[in-house]
């Protein structure tokens, strides 16, 4: 539909695409620059206000972070506890889920009602710690895992997908014979791909970016994952945070260069998924949006 | 929902054996619901039973049960500290600069990004203002540590353009807000659009060409047609946030928090933590952490109540 634009209404549209761009530039701007920081020299680091092609490359920093056995260990930590701690939530996720999206479920109600009660209240963080000590997970990479394996959230987005599936499929599946587990693996599962890649890879961001259970339920520092050794190296090389054990390999503050390229540790794998997650969790959200 | 409760009810005889035969009918179901049903009574409904300790003097030699009950005892140590005011009135405040600054935010950008009309920019922004949602508190913390410190970016450009001094944006209890409110909107508003954008692409096209023809103009569009469209997502939105006004983000306050901007940057869920973890204080912290909890409960059922009221559908 053509219609001639008012002044008014052209001034609008320049502000309107200016703003906006400029927006989407701050949200990319610093990871540039942290990267850009990451191949510099100090002294370039320190003279140039902002940067993000460096005047001569060098790897200094990637070489100190790779000669301390700190840092691959804790990058090993948290790839070991996001793969293992998405496939946990992801199982857990879909095997409540597909029961709980069965109308005729008697018992149903009232498990959703518990269910969904957890999204307004729950115990807190000290009973939590309490349970989670006297199940003596204190100091386990499943006190990383299990006790945010379940998004009630991603529940009851994956709850109202199954329940939009067409039942004609499993009631056909069920007249030739397959049981309801049998229907569930052969029939549900491979229609429900693209919303199980989605919740994968959101699982999967949130236990690499979980520092929280690690602050809380890991206290010996060589069992850290990346996130805690990186508020470890730059925040509290900042003299900024205090109130933690400080671990011993990080006394020395290290060099502007090599907190940069512990930055660039912890972004680079999002950065990686981010082009796979962007093309399904829009409508992931959507689904979600949608009462059920 | 209430599929359950009508076809139970509508089976008169004998009841207990028909329910018998249900579960024998659906037995794999049942099977299947055993791990989640598992992880949320150990994970969630274990916990608040163990709430019950901020009425005892919870001690480890004795353990939960053994334990003396106290009553009310933490929570009238807690109301008579001089801390509550200054942590009531801390997570108050942030909260507030959150839900009128932070809250807008997505749905402002979304009307703009609404009125793109050049497909390719307007999934190109996209795909740049969700990414920082991605991105953990201990970068976009380490992130603004690198660009506001004194040898930071905007104190370098500052120095050129001829200050003297630099500015303590991360020190001084005064910038402490700012900083919080500012991160809060880079990470969350780009991602925030989607649900709106997602209630904009339902709007008939045919509103806006009858508009046209009508001689409203564009800001008359957004009136009349644009704005309506989203009114239900934003109160839902809006009582999710209420019943949420007493958490502030444990991580990020807590991520940004320094021995310099305590007096304004503590808030509940940090002081839960330095309590209650680090000084092992936790019949205590989980009594703060009880009257957050239970303000928060009322606070979501009253904004319901009140949705529903003004005639929105609510969320519970």
């Amino acid at each position: 539909m053509k219609y001639k634009k008012s002044l008014l209404s052209r001034i609008f549209d320049v502000f309107n695409y200016t703003f906006l761009g400029l927006f989407a530039c701050t949200a990319i701007l610093p990871f540039l620059y942290v990267l850009a920081c990451s191949f510099s020299s100090e002294k370039e680091i320190l003279e140039r206000p902002f940067y993000i092609i460096p005047r001569n490359v060098q790897l200094a920093a990637y070489k100190y972070i790779f000669s301390s056995p700190t840092l691959p260990r804790a990058f090993m930590i948290s790839v070991f506890v996001t793969i293992t701690g998405a496939a946990t939530a992801m199982f857990l996720t879909l095997t409540l889920a597909y029961p709980l999206s069965k109308k005729y479920l008697l018992g149903r109600k009232v498990l959703l009602s518990l269910i969904s009660f957890t999204l307004v209240f729950g115990g807190g963080m000290i009973p939590t710690f309490l349970v989670i000590k006297d199940l003596g997970m204190l100091n386990k990479f499943w006190a990383l895992i299990l006790p945010g394996a379940i998004s009630t959230w991603n529940l009851l987005v994956v709850k109202n997908f199954f329940q939009e599936l067409p039942q004609e499929l499993e009631d056909s599946a069920r007249v030739d014979g397959c049981s309801s587990l049998g229907t569930f693996i052969r029939i549900v599962l491979p229609l429900s791909m693209p919303v199980i890649a989605t919740f994968t890879l959101f699982y999967a961001v949130g236990y690499w970016n979980d520092y929280r259970s690690s602050l809380l339920y890991i206290t010996d520092n060589k069992k850290w994952p990346l996130q805690l050794v990186l508020r470890q190296i730059v925040l509290m090389a900042a003299g900024n945070i205090d109130g933690a054990t400080f671990d011993a390999a990080y006394t020395q503050p290290p060099l502007e260069a090599s907190k940069n390229a512990v930055i660039v540790f912890g972004t680079v794998p999002i950065l990686v998924v981010y082009p796979f997650l962007q093309k399904h969790f829009v409508k992931g959200i959507m689904i979600g949006a949608i009462k059920g | 929902m209430n599929g359950t409760s009508l076809q139970v009810a509508g089976k008169k005889g004998s009841k207990p054996k028909k329910i018998l035969t249900m579960i024998k009918k659906d037995i794999w179901l049942y099977i299947l619901l055993i791990p989640g049903v598992l992880h949320y009574i150990i994970f969630k409904y274990l916990p608040m039973w163990g709430i019950l300790i901020a009425f005892k003097d919870y001690n480890a030699y004795l353990g939960f049960f053994d334990s003396p009950w106290v009553g009310f005892k933490h929570f009238s140590e807690f109301f008579s500290n001089p801390d509550f005011k200054r942590l009531l009135s801390n997570t108050l405040i942030i909260s507030f600069y959150n839900l009128i600054f932070g809250f807008p935010a997505p749905i402002i950008m979304a009307l703009m990004l609404n009125e793109v009309r050049k497909e390719w920019y307007k999934r190109t922004i996209q795909t740049l203002v969700y990414i920082p949602h991605f991105i953990s508190w201990v970068i976009i913390a380490s992130l603004t540590y690198t660009i506001f410190n004194s040898q930071g970016v905007i104190n370098k450009y500052m120095i050129q353009m001829g200050r003297e001094s630099t500015i303590p944006f991360l020190t001084d209890s005064r910038y402490f807000r700012a900083m919080i409110v500012g991160q809060t909107i880079w990470k969350e508003t780009g991602f925030g659009t989607i649900i709106y954008l997602a209630a904009l692409s339902n709007v008939d096209p045919q509103l806006y060409e009858a508009a046209i023809i009508d001689g409203a103009n564009r800001f008359r569009q957004l009136w009349h047609i644009t704005l309506p469209a989203i009114r239900s997502t934003v109160v839902t939105l809006l009582i999710l946030r209420l019943g949420h006004i007493l958490d502030n983000g444990f991580d990020q306050i807590f991520l940004m928090s320094n021995s310099l901007n305590r007096k304004v940057s503590e808030v509940f869920d940090t002081y839960v933590y330095i309590i209650g973890i680090t000084k092992g204080a936790f019949s205590y912290s989980t009594a703060v952490g009880l009257f957050k909890g239970v303000i928060g409960i009322i606070l979501i059922y009253s904004a319901n109540w009140l949705a529903k009221k003004v005639g929105e559908s609510g969320i519970l």
